[in-house]
């Protein structure tokens, strides 16, 4: 514990490499799952292509992912872009099955009747189905974005930054103090980003409090004993 | 594109399959880490897991649990367990079982929990003892989610047995390190190759298990044949 308090700046700057690692990937493997999840969601054949191919991205171990890049890309190995890139693939491949998924959990006759309102593909999709989608959305992506943090520190193996800098420098100086001080700001950098995009979800769909709320007293004036038995 | 060609006659030239340091051995070496921390994985969270399920009650220490486990960095627990426990076996195969724990655990405890409440309940009914209920009924159901969990543990570790070379111990990563040592980037590929084909074989082959598991006969109906709708509608 003393090295991460003494070398607290060094932990904050890895940290920011770390969180810059592990979230650009999560935002560019949204910016590529929402729309390609949302188009494919209906024909079943381009769905499953997609399920095998990004099951088989995502059966990739990440550091074989992380050393083949620079030869696919041309990059040196010790450019921060291959983890990027690597990372960018593995989120798309769990978001890109996480949307039809998300999508199916919206309940088919609020769909008809926006369609039945007259509202167009786009705007049924933009203003009905993917704001009802977040629920489901939002704890995949919170999932990834535990996955990418834990991740990231793989890439010091190679050689790139972030925290993982601190248990490759810990083990070659044999010095447990500071990978103690690296498990720490990892752990608490993914649960601390975790409860972040928990709080961010339920802000966004305050409908999935009110429901519950609302529901208790119309139940229990309809029919007194099985609200009485569930109470006690 | 030369270098995977070049990692690629590597791997095809039998010359490099045989000997203690060859891939065929490299190979085994990786397969009996990984099925040696799935192993104890399954024996700590299998257990656990199924009361749990059972009692229906402890959603958020699982959840919880599971979440805190999975945000452990296993880079980081490995060099640390070394430091602290010396070279060897045990450290890293430890660290691969804190790895498998999360989603064996969460998959048994959703697969108990999330058995038809309905079936349960007639076990009981029909006098089965708690004991009976959970080995006869909850666990045979919870078999598919179970296996499923199984095989999530089973990708992460033979993934992540890869890291174990870090740390001096043989399987595929040794072709990572060794060849990022020397930087004989071929070399890097060999490995990185093989790895990615051995989870992707592994996996496909657990896939299957977890297909043959579902309980029932729904798997085996398949679109009837012309014959049998004749034969139905005599």
């Amino acid at each position: 514990m003393r090295w991460l308090i003494d070398n607290f700046s060094v932990v904050v700057d890895l940290t920011k490499t770390h969180l810059y690692l592990a979230l650009v990937p999560l935002l560019i493997g949204l910016l590529i799952a929402v729309p390609v999840g949302t188009a494919i969601r209906g024909a079943s054949w381009l769905r499953k292509i997609t399920l095998i191919v990004a099951g088989i991205a995502f059966t990739i171990p990440s550091l074989a992912l992380f050393v083949t890049i620079p030869s696919v890309v041309g990059l040196q190995i010790l450019d921060p872009l291959n983890v990027v890139i690597a990372l960018t693939i593995y989120s798309t491949a769990l978001l890109i099955r996480a949307v039809p998924e998300a999508l199916d959990s919206v309940p088919a006759d609020v769909v008809d009747s926006a369609t039945a309102m007259g509202f167009t593909r786009l705007r049924r999709a933009l203003t009905v189905e993917l704001p009802l989608a977040l629920p489901v959305l939002v704890a995949n992506v919170r999932v990834v974005a535990v996955t990418n943090i834990s991740l990231v520190s793989v890439g010091s193996l190679i050689g790139i930054g972030g925290l993982g800098t601190l248990f490759t420098q810990g083990y070659q100086r044999d010095y447990p103090d500071q990978i103690l001080a690296g498990i720490i700001a990892i752990v608490v950098l993914a649960l601390a980003f975790d409860l972040l995009l928990f709080l961010v979800g339920r802000a966004l769909t305050p409908w999935t409090r009110q429901q519950k709320v609302r529901r208790t007293p119309l139940v229990a004036g309809q029919s007194a004993a099985p609200a009485a038995g569930e109470a006690s | 594109m030369n270098i995977f060609g070049g990692a690629w006659e590597y791997i095809v030239d039998p010359g490099n399959w045989s000997g203690s340091t060859g891939i065929g051995a490299r190979i085994l070496e990786h397969l009996w880490y990984s099925f040696l921390a799935v192993a104890l994985s399954a024996v700590v969270a299998v257990p656990i897991g199924l009361i749990i399920g059972h009692l229906r009650k402890g959603d958020v220490v699982v959840v919880g649990l599971v979440n805190a486990l999975r945000s452990l960095p296993t880079l980081g627990l490995l060099t640390f367990l070394v430091l602290l426990l010396g070279l060897g076996l045990i450290p890293p195969i430890l660290a691969l079982v804190i790895l498998g724990i999360p989603p064996v655990l969460a998959g048994t405890y959703a697969g108990v929990a999330n058995v038809d409440r309905t079936v349960v309940d007639a076990a009981r009914a029909m006098g089965m003892t708690e004991w009976q209920v959970l080995t006869r009924v909850e666990a045979p159901n919870a078999l598919p989610l179970m296996l499923g969990g199984l095989r999530n543990a089973t990708l992460q570790i033979i993934a992540t047995a890869t890291v174990a070379a870090y740390v001096n111990l043989g399987g595929l990563g040794r072709y990572i390190f060794d060849g990022l040592a020397l930087r004989q980037y071929d070399r890097v590929l060999v490995g990185a190759l093989l790895v990615t084909i051995l989870a992707l074989v592994v996996d496909g082959l657990l896939a299957l298990a977890v297909w043959a598991s579902v309980p029932g006969t729904g798997r085996l109906r398949r679109n009837p044949s012309a014959e049998q709708i004749a034969e139905r509608a005599s």
